[in-house]
């Protein structure tokens, strides 16, 4: 179920048409999903306080109701290791359209997958997993289920993938939580049924997952155009 | 709704023959039920007469008789009295085969058709469709019945959203031997559409695999479908029309622009072990292996062959589909290898493919298939048959077939279809073991079993 300060994400977003990064996070959280430790800033005070809270090295990003594909905008900088790149982004950011404040989370790493969600048409709400990161559609190495998803369709999903054995552990890397996959794959399908009539498509890329944890580094939430 | 009068109907009014020419559409589904079917047929036009030598009706209160199913071939504008006058006379269904309805923007025509049925819980077919095809017992095609390739009475149900794709599949069912229960052309759709039918063929004693020709679902409709689908044990395959993406709609999500309309049709078929075929090839080999087997097989495939060649290709076919060909134990082949024939024995390789060499008799398959079909690293078989062979006879179909009922793993032949071999390929056929005229075909039919499995 949606609680109230979901609905008001929503309810908020709909002039826009998405879900702002930020808040598409918060309201992951609030799902039970895990997303990086992150904070939207909308001064530069903001800004270098919660970076000195988070901690460097992090993650910058431009928020702007404009901007929906940050990276191809320029607006993704990564690897801020001090003040100075965080002072010199803040302002190279605020020039941007519809800037509406810069998120600052921490780096996080591991193997990049997508998980998405989409209302089709025919099908209703289906859910997507796959071999993520910005070559998700060159790949293409995706499988799609129809929701609400059990754990034995996470299981089958990640079969179903050609890159199965980035997963399950390659060349001495560590295999991926499947647990905590399941439990995020699970919770999001949960989640997509709450959003059903609302929502147009999800993107969660990417999810970077390791050996104990799958955190979703980036969100987009694409609402459902309103009907005239 | 009770489909009995539809699919099951004693008596039958034809309704717009025409009394000048007798080509119309409604005259040659009269003559064909008139003289063809084992049912009472009664032609009706509202200006009477005589057709030949039969009275007609001038309309269905004047038929003597309850009529089970109305066939409706007048113009579209007057359908809706038509259907309006079945149904204060008792008319048990209808087929509409008229056209003029939502395929030419006169969706107003067709949604009167569905408020009156609705309102009367009767049930009909159409419009704009051919109709039903019932085996020996009668159909609504407005095909002359000398023209019509018939398939054979059997155990498989299709039901298209074209008629044309409907009559074509029945050829090349009849070509491929494989038996028809019931075949629907349900045309615009407008009130009985798959999902109904999925519903009456599920229980549907003469029917043991049911088979849908779509080209696309209302709004939600699929999820319905597959839902329901998932619950009937028989095994459903679906072939789609329309798989290429429409145009370059701009998209803002990834996951919008990768789960494109028939990746998701395709993958949600799947997940609910519904077999998409995906062309006509498949689907006329998933329809021969399924109404054989109706249980689900992970795809650990044995094979057996009298040429190394074969086996070869046979594997390579089953790699492409992701079927695997397990090894066989030493134990299992030490085990085979003591009951083949002593000519054989010495010289047949049998690790899988079990190659049994030219000097193969009958008995050495028997034992080859026994010993695959117990072998528990194997859960179906492919026996590759060339009938020049000289040690073969025509009772191998036979013998396999016990085999079959013995152990319970699927076996599926190839055999090259030419007319000298034909009592060969019956000796299959005829005990219930499907077998294709191509290596391929032949893989095809295990691939059937292996994508009813839900994944």
């Amino acid at each position: 179920m949606l609680n109230n300060e979901m609905q008001g994400i929503l309810h908020g977003s709909q002039e826009a048409g998405w879900v702002l990064e930020p808040e598409a996070k918060r309201l992951l959280s609030l799902a039970g999903i895990q997303v990086p430790r992150f904070s939207w800033a909308t001064t530069l005070r903001e800004a270098t306080d919660s970076a000195a809270n988070i901690q460097y090295p992090l993650v910058a990003k431009i928020v702007s109701p404009k901007i929906i594909h940050k990276s191809d905008a320029g607006g993704v900088t990564v690897g801020i290791k001090d003040k100075t790149r965080l002072v010199d982004t803040f302002n190279r950011y605020s020039t941007f359209e519809g800037f509406a404040g810069i998120l600052i989370e921490e780096m996080v790493t591991g193997l990049e997958l997508i998980v998405g969600a989409k209302i089709d048409y025919q099908f209703g709400p289906v859910v997507l997993l796959g071999i993520g990161g910005t070559g998700v559609e060159i790949y293409q190495d995706t499988v799609i289920r129809m929701a609400p998803i059990t754990a034995t369709d996470v299981r089958s999903m990640v079969n179903g993938l050609k890159g199965k054995r980035l997963l399950t552990g390659y060349r001495g890397s560590d295999p991926v939580d499947s647990e905590q996959l399941t439990r995020l794959m699970i919770r999001f399908s949960r989640l997509l049924m709450d959003l059903e009539d609302q929502i147009e498509s999800i993107d969660l890329n990417p999810v970077k997952c390791t050996g104990d944890q799958c955190i979703v580094a980036d969100a987009r939430i694409m609402l459902k155009p309103k009907t005239s | 709704m009770d489909f009995t009068p539809l699919f099951k109907p004693k008596t039958i009014a034809v309704i717009g023959v025409s009394l000048s020419n007798d080509r119309h559409p409604a005259n040659v589904i009269y003559n064909k039920i008139h003289l063809r079917y084992p049912v009472k047929v009664y032609p009706v036009n509202p200006r009477g007469g005589r057709l030949q030598r039969d009275t007609v009706y001038t309309g269905i209160a004047e038929i003597p008789t309850r009529i089970d199913l109305a066939v409706i071939a007048a113009r579209a504008e007057f359908v809706p009295d038509i259907m309006e006058s079945c149904i204060q006379n008792d008319v048990g269904s209808a087929t509409v085969i008229s056209g003029g309805f939502s395929e030419i923007g006169r969706e107003d025509l067709q949604n009167r058709l569905v408020a009156i049925a609705r309102k009367a819980n009767f049930p009909f077919i159409g419009p704009n469709c051919l109709g039903i095809y019932a085996p020996a017992r009668f159909d609504t095609f407005f095909l002359p019945g000398e023209r019509l390739v018939r398939p054979d009475p059997g155990r498989v149900a299709i039901i298209s959203q074209s008629g044309g794709v409907l009559v074509d599949q029945m050829v090349k069912f009849a070509g491929q031997g494989v038996g028809l229960s019931l075949a629907v052309s349900i045309g615009n759709k407008a009130l009985i559409r798959e999902l109904d039918l999925l519903t009456y063929l599920a229980t549907d004693p003469g029917t043991s695999v049911i088979t849908f020709y779509v080209e696309g679902f209302e709004k939600n409709e699929g999820r319905t479908f597959v839902q329901a689908a998932a619950e009937v044990p028989k095994p459903i395959i679906v072939l789609k029309a329309g798989k290429t993406a429409e145009g370059s709609r701009a998209v803002s999500s990834h996951t919008a622009s990768l789960a494109g309309d028939y990746r998701v049709f395709s993958e949600v078929l799947a997940q609910h072990g519904i077999a998409e075929a995906r062309n006509e090839f498949e689907m006329v080999s998933f329809c021969e292996s399924l109404s054989c087997y109706q249980k689900p097989v992970e795809g650990k495939v044995g094979i057996i062959t009298v040429s190394g060649g074969h086996g070869a290709l046979a594997t390579d076919v089953c790699s492409a589909y992701g079927l695997t060909i397990p090894r066989l134990s030493e134990d299992n082949q030490q085990h085979i290898r003591q009951q083949l024939s002593p000519s054989v024995q010495p010289i047949a390789s049998l690790s899988n493919p079990v190659d049994l060499t030219g000097s193969a008799t009958d008995d050495d398959f028997v034992a080859a298939a026994g010993g695959l079909s117990s072998a528990p690293e194997i859960d179906c078989v492919i026996i590759l048959l060339l009938p020049y062979s000289p040690g073969i006879s025509s009772d191998l179909g036979a013998r396999l077939s016990y085999v079959y009922h013995r152990e319970g793993k699927p076996l599926v032949a190839y055999v090259p279809h030419q007319e000298k071999y034909r009592m060969l390929i019956e000796g299959f056929e005829l005990n219930n073991v499907p077998v294709s005229s191509s290596i391929d075909g032949a893989v095809l039919m295990v691939e059937a079993l292996r994508r009813c499995r839900p994944c």
